[in-house]
């Protein structure tokens, strides 16, 4: 009754292919992104910032970064830990070098050199495919994940292995508080978001889906695999790369190679499944889930009142991982940006049964 | 000058047939089912869990055939919850399902069994002995442990292959790694298929849990034995057992000889903060295997018909 | 010779004003009735087995060729062949009077050539819109930064090659299903879609593989009357495989058999029909009006 298409006509192909093209969907983006901007600092706290705004925009990202490869290019590639420490160290190196570059060129930097690296990397994929492909991936990852441990100028010979960032300002205003950092990583996570959503629309997008469904017809409408792919890899990469640095920089502050190890790619892989492959929706929807379920089940014990170890919380979330991993795949293969769209479409009938 | 290089090559074939032993159990469910099984590992960890926990209190054999039971249970357990309800979606639905398996049993493992290290002793020899004392000065030093249990993977690895190549359960597998509908409609009961893959699968696990947890111990970190198994199977070919046995030969004894030789000239060339290229060698080795080979050295050349 | 162009050849002109001659590389622009391709004593085969052996024959501009033949005859791998899917192991591909050794399917698909395939080789996750959108992906310049704010330019170009591929969904008559995703929708509907995208691209030559197959009469001269509309009012050259010889009899100029991968017979309708050669082939029943 309230979200309905009737009597809405578009009057222009402009219009149709608008991104919110529905006038409701877009009026709650924009309702969705204000609040985010001048709502929620209102009455946010130290540890909504930390442990859930910040990790959640930061990793969508990176899970964006991912869709764009696995979701819409059909790559699977399982070096995303690999590619967020690219960016992290390279942020850090030119930050420790020329430490009066403005950061947000810093953070572009990383996700260049991630980019560079990523490119390198997906060259393997013009002849591999698949599984195959997926393995091949792992090889970049096990490799960046040594060499950020072992070549000691990646960290400017630090005795421990793991590097620090002191304080970061931009322009001069220091990024001092959870809340400044939260409004600068919600900035830069709106950007990245909508010019993600805009190559996803465009010819571009088209060309990853098509490589994706079927790369042989691909070639015939004339896309050439080496393009694609590349593409695909550079444009992931420099996404992954971007959200290595924001994590290490303004999330951890000071890191080692471990916090980007395989187990990193894992958990940006299952936000992409969970959240919905091929969405931007997904992406973010993804991160939410990953964040907020350890939360949850940390929390569980106290609200039930009953004492578990952390050790066994630890293995009861990976229990729980699985099964909703499985449970999902069984239930609804394109996640939970499917289940969004599907009750979006009752919410067109509501209240009418059908 | 040549008997320290044989001596890291022999150690490193050895370590080589463990790791055609795990690689196996990818190659039998992907031959099978068309399914890249990632709970490998996991089911390899679980299974030395098992075996281990039981072995505490009763003898071995018990243990064993317990664990074999437990296994068995487990593939059941699979096959009826994840399996059935995803026939015939896509390969990379199924590759998911099991890393979600893999994730779930690695909790369910630590949380019936424990998560300390523990011991497998299978009362297996363990003073070195030496070989070839004629030829090279004072001989090559070779565990028996490894050698015993490299014997026992590889007469695993070779019942297997001749099982499925002669049978006509490998000749049923075939067709329903080819397409499980077609398999359905010409009567090949496809859970009674998958059910009896998984749980040879697991038989498989066991065997390589139980050596390779003798040889390192029993934790968490065995089921990063399956990672290691990867660079095996795309060099062997997903689809190919005899893949599996020279693979995993390649790699073993290609990772030993690197690490032994390779990553000193490395950590002087480039100052390095110590070695550890065993993490990543197997895998880039793979690589570039397949750059030139994109299907393994004896998979099945992916021909694309329009 | 821009002489009978509907809006959807837009009149041969992109965006920045140059001729499609420009955008098609390589080769001269062919007068209607001369050879447009040439395929000059092929011969492929994989492994053992022979799929074609020493196939000549040519079609010429403006023309509705069909390649017909009973099953295993070789006329889908003589497509692929002229694609640039395979690569023959004897004789030459003559495209627009340059012979094109080791062709890749790209970039036949830069010269002009489209195809549809036998077992429609949609793009199963995307819409019908956006599976002929993607066809119109050769023509499209805007690179990826200005994709990125989907400003200016970028959307221009959009929307004016979103006019195009709706004046070929009118035309096809698919409006009612082009938001739907391909894999939903039945074959008919499937293949007309694949059609569209092939003619997304504008092409000079058309190759049809069965784009008949499964269906029934209504849908077949439904595909038919398309087919015809392409050629007519587009100068589209067709190069059709069918099975139907009632198809082939009344919408093809010319008509070349192939039997085990040889041609036994090369011609109009009316000579191929009377080739005792042919007859004994395989043709069928008298062709129904």
């Amino acid at each position: 009754m309230f979200y309905r298409e009737v009597g809405r006509f578009k009057t222009s192909y402009k219009a149709d292919q608008a991104i919110f093209p529905i006038a409701q969907d877009r009026w709650f983006v924009i309702g969705l992104v204000a609040f985010a901007f001048l709502g929620v600092p209102l009455f946010a706290g130290q540890y909504l910032y930390t442990e859930v705004l910040i990790p959640v925009l930061i990793l969508s990202i990176a899970a964006i970064g991912l869709n764009i490869l696995t979701g819409y290019c059909g790559q699977l590639s399982l070096g995303s830990g690999g590619f967020m420490a690219v960016g992290a160290y390279s942020a850090y190196n030119l930050a420790l070098r020329l430490p009066e570059t403005n950061i947000i060129l810093v953070f572009l930097f990383a996700g260049v050199m991630a980019m560079l690296v990523g490119i390198l990397f997906g060259l393997p994929s013009l002849r591999i495919k698949g599984f195959y492909l997926a393995v091949a991936t792992l090889a970049s990852q096990f490799f960046l994940e040594w060499a950020f441990a072992r070549v000691k100028w990646f960290t400017n010979y630090a005795p421990s292995g793991s590097v620090a960032v002191s304080r970061i300002e931009l322009f001069g205003v220091p990024i001092d508080t959870p809340g400044k950092t939260y409004i600068l990583v919600l900035a830069m996570t709106v950007v990245l978001a909508l010019a993600a959503k805009n190559l996803v629309r465009s010819w571009i997008g088209r060309m990853w889906m098509a490589m994706r469904d079927m790369d042989v017809a691909a070639e015939i409408i004339g896309i050439r695999p080496l393009h694609a792919k590349l593409s695909a890899f550079a444009v992931s990469s420099f996404y992954i790369g971007i959200a290595g640095a924001l994590w290490a920089f303004l999330r951890l502050g000071s890191w080692e190679p471990l916090a980007f190890d395989v187990n990193r790619s894992f958990q940006v892989l299952f936000m992409i499944i969970i959240g919905g492959l091929g969405t931007i929706l997904g992406s973010f929807l993804g991160a939410a889930f990953i964040v907020l379920v350890p939360i949850f089940l940390n929390q569980l014990p106290s609200w039930l009142g009953i004492a578990i170890s952390t050790a066994m919380i630890s293995h009861i979330e990976f229990m729980l991982f699985g099964a909703m991993i499985v449970f999902f795949l069984v239930v609804e293969p394109h996640g939970l940006a499917r289940l969004w769209a599907i009750a979006k479409e009752k919410l067109r009938l509501w209240p009418f049964p059908y | 000058m040549m008997g320290p290089v044989l001596e890291t090559l022999i150690g490193g074939l050895l370590t080589g047939v463990l790791y055609s032993l795990v690689a196996l159990g990818f190659v039998l469910i992907f031959k099978a089912s068309g399914v890249f099984n990632f709970a490998q590992g996991a089911m390899v960890l679980f299974a030395a869990l098992s075996f281990a926990r039981l072995s505490e209190f009763m003898p071995l054999v018990f243990a064993f055939a317990l664990s074999v039971l437990v296994m068995i249970a487990l593939a059941y357990a699979i096959e009826f919850l994840v399996l059935r309800r995803l026939v015939n979606q896509e390969g990379i639905i199924l590759f998911m399902a099991t890393l979600g398996i893999a994730y779930f049993l690695e909790g369910f493992g630590q949380t019936i069994w424990g998560s300390d290290v523990y011991r497998i002793s299978l009362g297996l020899p363990t003073n070195p002995i030496f070989i070839l004392e004629s030829v090279f000065p004072g001989g090559l030093l070779i565990d028996p442990a490894e050698l015993i249990a490299a014997t026992i993977c590889a007469v695993m690895v070779l019942v297997l292959a001749v099982f499925f190549q002669v049978t006509w359960v490998g000749r049923a597998l075939r067709a329903v790694a080819d397409d499980h509908q077609a398999a359905q409609s010409v009567g090949i009961p496809l859970n009674q298929i998958w059910f009896l893959v998984w749980a040879v699968s697991g038989l498989v696990a066991l065997v390589a849990g139980m050596m390779w947890g003798a040889k390192l111990g029993v934790q968490f970190s065995l089921s990063l034995i399956a990672l290691k198994a990867f660079p095996v199977l795309i060099l062997g070919g997903l689809t190919s057992i005899p893949g599996a046995i020279v693979g995993g030969l390649i790699i073993g004894a290609g990772e030993k000889l690197a690490e032994v030789f390779l990553a000193p000239l490395l950590v002087r060339a480039f100052d390095l903060a110590g070695g550890g290229i065993e993490n990543w060698f197997a895998y880039m080795l793979a690589l570039v295997f397949l750059l030139v080979r994109p299907q393994g050295l004896f998979g099945e050349r992916i021909i694309e018909r329009v | 010779m821009n002489s009978g162009r509907y809006s959807l050849r837009s009149s041969g002109r992109n965006d920045d004003g140059e001729g499609h001659g420009a955008t098609r590389p390589g080769g001269r622009d062919i007068a209607a009735g001369d050879v447009l391709l040439a395929v000059e004593d092929v011969s492929l085969a994989f492994g053992g087995v022979k799929a074609v052996t020493g196939v000549s024959f040519d079609i010429r501009k403006g023309e509705i060729r069909a390649i017909i033949g009973p099953n295993g005859a070789g006329k889908t791998s003589m497509l692929n062949v002229i694609n640039g899917f395979y690569q023959p192991q004897r004789g030459r591909i003559t495209f627009r009077g340059r012979p094109r050794p080791h062709m890749r399917p790209y970039e036949a698909a830069l010269g002009g050539i489209a195809r549809t395939f036998q077992n429609v080789a949609l793009f199963k996750g995307m819409t019908a819109l956006d599976n002929i959108m993607a066809g119109r992906t050769l023509m499209m310049r805007r690179g990826l930064l200005w994709q990125l704010l989907r400003l200016g330019p970028a959307l221009t170009e959009e929307t004016h090659h979103r006019h195009r591929v709706e004046e070929i969904i009118d035309f096809l008559k698919i409006q009612h299903i082009r938001k739907v995703q391909v894999g939903k929708l039945p074959y008919g509907l499937q293949k007309r879609v694949e059609l569209g995208r092939a003619l997304a691209m504008e092409p000079d030559l058309l190759l049809l593989d069965e784009p008949m197959a499964g269906m029934n009469l209504e849908e077949k001269e439904e595909m038919s009357r398309f087919i015809l509309d392409v050629n007519n009012h587009y100068g589209t050259t067709i190069a059709l495989i069918e099975h139907d010889m009632g198809v082939v009899m009344d919408l093809s100029d010319r008509v070349v058999v192939l039997d085990h991968g040889i041609k036994i017979a090369d011609g109009t309708p009316a000579e191929v029909q009377g080739n005792q050669a042919v007859i004994e082939a395989y043709l069928g029943p008298e062709p129904s009006r």
